[in-house]
């Protein structure tokens, strides 16, 4: 599923919407983790990583592992430092108001059932 | 024969957060623009992140080496101190000796030493406390490449 399918359909916000290749990315999964260690052996290729994190170094990991994006959740928002960096890396910082727990239900239904429910 | 094609090497800064990753995102994306197979990129790349991010919050700073080979990438992490107390836990899933602001961070999870040895096909570390570690590790360009 494209990821800006995914971004309308659950409502995410997108940080940096200027990444040239965001309009093809396509999502094949998601990984809910806030241990790098623990996403850089987790996470494959395509996934959108759910995280609470929002320092400079989820982008690393995030390029490292070709997450398709990185969705923060619970409403928190990353410093203009860290959107700079994911712009310069192509990698897309969403975010949302909900948990981990309820973005990942949503992320999850709409991948199995084509639906968010 | 089989000659060495070429080598990467980096200086890794002690609590350099900030530039953390860096060096192990250029060393895939280099191994990408030479054509490496994609399956050794990915492994090569977690083993790097892993040795970087080590050398970031736990040396006084250090040098990682990749050496691509026809058959092989070798991998080399060298810090200068203060080395590992007790390497069988440092190994161990799940064992970490991070401070708490590093935890706060998501590091610490105690998986850098298990993905690492996870992704190698040869891994060896020496350490001397007081001293520094040495990390040492291969990954096989083909299975046929595989020493039994």
């Amino acid at each position: 599923m494209k990821l800006h399918n995914i971004v309308e359909a659950i409502g995410l916000k997108v940080f940096n919407p200027g990444v040239p290749n965001y309009g093809n990315i396509e999502i094949s999964g998601g990984y809910a983790s806030d241990l790098l260690s623990d996403v850089i052996a987790g996470l494959s290729k395509g996934d959108i990583w759910i995280t609470i994190q929002r320092h400079l170094n989820i982008i690393a990991v995030a390029k490292l592992k070709d997450a398709g994006a990185i969705l923060i959740a619970k409403g928190l928002e990353p410093d203009k430092n860290v959107i700079e960096k994911a712009t310069e890396e192509g990698v897309i910082l969403l975010g949302t108001n909900l948990t981990t727990f309820e973005a990942a239900g949503k992320l999850y239904n709409l991948l199995k059932y084509g639906e968010v429910r | 024969m089989w000659e060495e094609k070429f080598r990467l090497v980096y200086r890794v800064k002690p609590m350099d957060l900030a530039s953390a990753g860096s060096a192990s995102s250029q060393i895939k994306v280099e191994l990408q623009r030479n054509g490496i197979e994609e399956d050794v990129v990915r492994k090569v790349g977690i083993i790097c992140f892993e040795a970087e991010m080590n050398m970031i919050l736990y040396s006084t700073g250090g040098k990682l080496k990749v050496e691509v080979w026809p058959d092989r990438i070798e991998i080399l992490a060298e810090d200068d101190g203060p080395g590992i107390e007790d390497l069988q836990k440092a190994m161990e899933p799940g064992y970490s000796t991070a401070p708490p602001w590093a935890q706060d961070y998501g590091f610490g999870a105690g998986m850098g030493f298990p993905n690492m040895k996870q992704n190698s096909d040869v891994f060896d570390v020496e350490t001397k406390p007081g001293e520094g570690t040495r990390i040492h590790s291969v990954v096989y360009r083909s299975k046929d490449n595989e020493t039994p």
